[in-house]
């Protein structure tokens, strides 16, 4: 039913982390609703907002190491967690 | 303060919306994020190429050309339609069968679709047999949109200014009779000037019609395709071709699906990144209000 989506294990795994990401977040939210509050960037945001500016800012650190390097992925992908994670507790 | 939640079953209510935007938008980019990794050639042949599609559209000239040419375009719109419309919007009447008038004469240009858009000006700067073609080349001006580059851009930008700063013009119209009439007899007890007027009271005033106004009119330039197909197809050369046109030559011309849905992908971010800029600008305002 879904073979015309042509799904490839990267990608699935891909929207499988954001899909439990969103998740989590939700039951997080839930539990214990968050405040908006400023850290290191400038505006107030709120977990949600932090969550989307980390994962936005990972989709273009990954296109200019893309743009600009053959080397593994992998690299960009590390980064990119620790990005989030910095953005999401600091942020 | 945090406000305790009683219950989550209005939750339910959202699901049809969910339902819509996952079957109309969740689901179509999990398939272009599919195909943007793959190499395919029909159904049963497809090979995963990992980021290559991505890198080869990265490091194409024609993108950031055409990545180029859209920003400028973009920009240009903003630049003109945005002031023009302003003063347009200030210069309408305010009462009686002249700004009724005013506001019908104002919405045409926004009822007519672009493919006719791109038609009236195709044919209206034709040297042979349009008016503004034949206008220009009998006060000796050298103008053919066809053949010459800077002509080509100038009639596209006039006929996105023709067909969309009325749009700007009502919208601030809109936002300029919100203004309570106080506001103005205090700066006539000031003596304020009409500068100054428009500086201190109008201008501040119309601030979230204008933000509105930048982001459909950013949006909506972003992503042109009809006009510029139907006026110049694109030419003189590739002068003319901008983001949309060239994701669709690589898409449904050649059929490169691959590099096309790596190209979408990257166009889609320029468009999320630009739109949650604007919507983090219009909430930041409104808290600081």
């Amino acid at each position: 039913m879904i073979s015309w989506m042509a799904w490839t294990l990267p990608v699935a795994i891909f929207f499988s982390t954001i899909g439990i990401i969103l998740v989590c977040m939700t039951v997080y939210e839930l539990h214990s609703p968050c405040v908006e509050r400023k850290g290191f960037l400038p505006i107030a945001t709120t977990r949600g907002d932090r969550l989307f500016i980390g994962l936005l800012a990972s989709a273009y650190f990954h296109l200019l190491y893309v743009g600009f390097s053959d080397m593994t992925l992998w690299l960009p992908l590390g980064l990119s967690a620790v990005w989030l994670a910095i953005v999401l507790r600091w942020g | 303060m945090i406000i305790k939640t009683d219950n989550n079953k209005a939750w339910w209510l959202v699901l049809p919306v969910f339902l819509l935007v996952a079957f109309s938008a969740i689901i179509p980019l999990m398939t272009v994020v599919n195909y943007s990794v793959q190499d395919i050639f029909d159904q049963n042949n497809a090979y995963f190429v990992g980021a290559d599609w991505y890198r080869e559209v990265l490091r194409d000239p024609r993108l950031h050309d055409s990545l180029l040419r859209q920003f400028i375009y973009s920009f240009s719109v903003l630049a003109i339609e945005i002031p023009l419309g302003i003063g347009v919007a200030l210069m309408m009447p305010t009462k009686g069968r002249m700004g009724s008038l005013c506001l019908i004469l104002l919405a045409i240009p926004l009822l007519i679709p672009w493919n006719v858009v791109g038609t009236i000006w195709q044919i209206f700067g034709r040297a042979d047999i349009g008016l503004f073609g034949w206008t220009l080349n009998a006060l000796g001006v050298d103008y053919n949109y066809a053949s010459n580059t800077g002509d080509a851009w100038a009639t596209v930008l006039l006929m996105d200014v023709w067909h969309w700063t009325s749009l700007v013009a009502l919208l601030c119209y809109s936002g300029l009779r919100a203004i309570p009439e106080a506001f103005y007899q205090a700066a006539e007890i000031d003596r304020a000037s009409k500068w100054a007027v428009f500086r201190y009271i109008q201008l501040p005033r119309l601030k979230s019609v204008l933000v509105i106004g930048i982001l459909l009119r950013f949006m909506d330039s972003f992503m042109i395709y009809t006009e510029p197909f139907v006026l110049t197809g694109g030419g003189p050369g590739n002068s003319t071709t901008f983001l949309s046109q060239t994701l669709t030559k690589m898409a449904i011309g050649q059929f490169d699906l691959g590099p096309a849905a790596a190209f979408s992908l990257i166009y889609f971010l320029i468009v999320l990144l630009v739109s949650w800029l604007f919507f983090t600008t219009i909430t930041y305002m409104d808290k600081a209000k």
